[in-house]
């Protein structure tokens, strides 16, 4: 029992408020006409999905729209996501870990959930890259 | 669908449980409450023991050596072969072949009666309410053969759209492709009347039975279908297992789907003749164990008796249906109890179905949540996914009531 008991112990504080408020009211929902960049994927074990469409100006990410339908995990992160980005150079955003998603969304998750939690990032990334990037959890 | 019980003495649930040791652990102190029988069923000590049994006493290949422990594991693989037969009382154990899960089944008819007998000018007709399993293979002989594709609707309270079914009887299909019970809507499907009037305009009809033969009496004779398929492990058995039931003279016609050691009677090197049914098409060594364990599984559920497990999930289910609608914001989907098998799909307010099995599992509730291997179904009532329920002969109303305690605490959650 004690991997189990371990994983459980964060669950209580999992559904925080402003998770459910960026779930409920999300920032930078939406599409970009035209965009510079864009990519979608889908979280394959949930069916997730999560599109990112990007404009860039002289280098820095002018503006950032995420569309898609998950759960609030995944939707919180992607919308927490485009706050993170909006404004900064691409070469920054190029630099966002797996680390600095997790820190921002604020939640200890369970193996299962990082991945929920990460989908946006990795739709983000592959936008720039313009390929699919492996999963960020991978190792 | 109109049912006669004849075993009246209810099953009870209590005394089933402890014969399941996986339902005996406890975590945090609260107590397993499994509702995803859907996706595989727990399995009874009699089932697990038999597979030890096997691995620590008797394991030989089957049908090869002369030597003892080979024929006792020949004896009981074949003596599970005829305890399935009578199960759901096939015509003989000649019709009765082993493959390695339901999927497998289907994709054996789709490659080799599929492809011997369907071709450019035909239809293959399946209905919107399909697993994967009973859609992909069809497509995949689509694109093999040319055949075209038609398909049955469901109605909003998931039945299947009589009017589609009548379009599709004047197509005269070649194949129907039919599941005796919905794994989300739980629907409970007239298999033998549809066969029948299919049979009328001459097509061959395949069922699906995974959802259907662990929950409820199955007479293959009485539904008359060409091809029977369902999978041991939500039915008790172990994984890795299936069957394959056919009507002899298709099995017999039928070219063979794999070839190798086992499916032969002689080999040389420009040509085989293979072997008679149902070794013809179990090519390889097989999942002894898992049919030994199988032949345990159905030995167990025939000792509870099928009307009872049919009677007991049947309650169940009209007692969870109408705790569920007593929820807020929940949304059920699927016919009402008489006509709904032994899972229950719902959707509570704007909770994604993952965040709500999430929810529940801190509280020891295991429910699935997702598409269900149904996509198009899930398309058709204009939703990502649902979370469900699926209940089984371990399950009470003690469960279902853990079940919508935790409903009420992901309301909470999420303030609603
Ligand atoms: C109706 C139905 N058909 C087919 C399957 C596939 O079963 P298996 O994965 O054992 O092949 C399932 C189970 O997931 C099912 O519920």
């Amino acid at each position: 029992m004690g991997i189990i008991a371990r994983e459980y112990r964060h669950m209580d504080d999992f559904y925080r408020e402003y998770i459910l408020d960026y779930y409920r009211n999300p920032r930078n929902r939406g599409v970009i006409e035209a965009p510079d960049y864009t990519y979608e994927d889908s979280n394959p074990l949930c069916g997730d999905e999560i599109r990112m469409d990007l404009r860039v100006r002289d280098g820095v990410v002018e503006e950032v729209k995420f569309s898609g339908r998950g759960c609030a995990i995944s939707q919180a992160s992607a919308s927490m996501l485009t706050e993170m980005v909006e404004g900064r150079p691409l070469e920054e955003v190029k630099q966002i870990s797996k680390e600095d998603m997790l820190e921002t969304l604020g939640i200890t998750l369970t193996p299962v959930r990082v991945k929920c939690a990460l989908l946006g990032l990795k739709v983000l990334k592959s936008s720039i890259y313009g390929l699919p990037v492996p999963d960020e959890d991978e190792p | 669908m109109t049912e006669t019980i004849t075993d009246t003495r209810a099953l009870d649930a209590q005394a089933v449980r402890r014969d399941f040791p996986i339902l005996q652990q406890e975590t945090n102190g609260k107590r397993l409450v499994y509702l995803d029988s859907g996706a595989t069923s727990q399995k009874p000590s009699a089932v697990i023991e038999a597979l030890d049994e096997y691995y620590r006493t008797y394991n030989a290949n089957v049908h090869r050596g002369v030597y003892r422990i080979s024929e006792l594991a020949s004896e009981r693989y074949e003596k599970s072969r005829v305890k399935v037969q009578r199960f759901v009382n096939a015509r003989s154990s000649r019709e009765i072949i082993f493959t390695a899960n339901v999927t497998a089944s289907l994709n054996m008819v789709a490659y080799t009666w599929g492809r011997a007998n369907v071709s450019r000018d035909d239809v293959i007709v399946f209905t919107e309410m399909e697993h994967h399993s009973n859609i992909v293979p069809w497509q995949i002989l689509s694109g093999m053969t040319g055949a075209r594709l038609e398909f049955i609707h469901v109605t909003d309270d998931g039945y299947l759209n009589e009017e589609d079914v009548e379009r599709a009887l004047e197509l005269r299909p070649k194949l129907l492709a039919v599941t005796a019970v919905s794994n989300v809507l739980g629907t409970i499907n007239p298999i033998k009347e549809l066969v029948a009037r299919f049979h009328e305009v001459g097509t061959t009809v395949v069922v699906d039975a995974a959802q259907a033969v662990p929950h409820m009496p199955v007479d293959v004779r009485e539904w008359d279908a060409d091809f029977v398929g369902f999978t041991a492990h939500k039915m008790l058995g172990p994984t890795g297992l299936g069957v394959l039931c056919g009507r002899r003279e298709l099995l017999e016609a039928m070219p063979p789907f794999m070839g190798g050691g086992d499916m032969i009677r002689e080999v040389h090197l420009d040509r085989t003749r293979y072997n008679e049914l149902p070794w013809k098409f179990e090519a390889g060594t097989p999942n002894i164990a898992g049919v030994i364990g199988l032949g345990v599984a159905v030995d167990y559920l025939s000792e509870l008796g099928m009307d009872r497990v049919r009677a007991h999930e049947r309650e169940l289910v009209a007692y969870a249906m109408e705790q569920l609608a007593e929820v807020p914001d929940l949304r059920l989907f699927g016919p009402p109890p008489k006509d709904h098998g032994a899972a229950v799909s719902f959707t509570l307010a704007d909770i994604h179905p993952h965040d709500l099995a999430h929810i529940l599992d801190q509280e020891n509730v295991c429910v699935r949540a997702g598409h269900h291997c149904a996509q198009p179904l899930m398309e058709r009532y204009d939703i990502a996914a649902t979370t469900r329920a699926s209940f089984y002969i371990y399950n009470d109303r003690d469960d279902v009531d853990a079940l919508v305690e935790a409903l009420h605490k992901a309301r909470k959650i999420f303030m609603l």
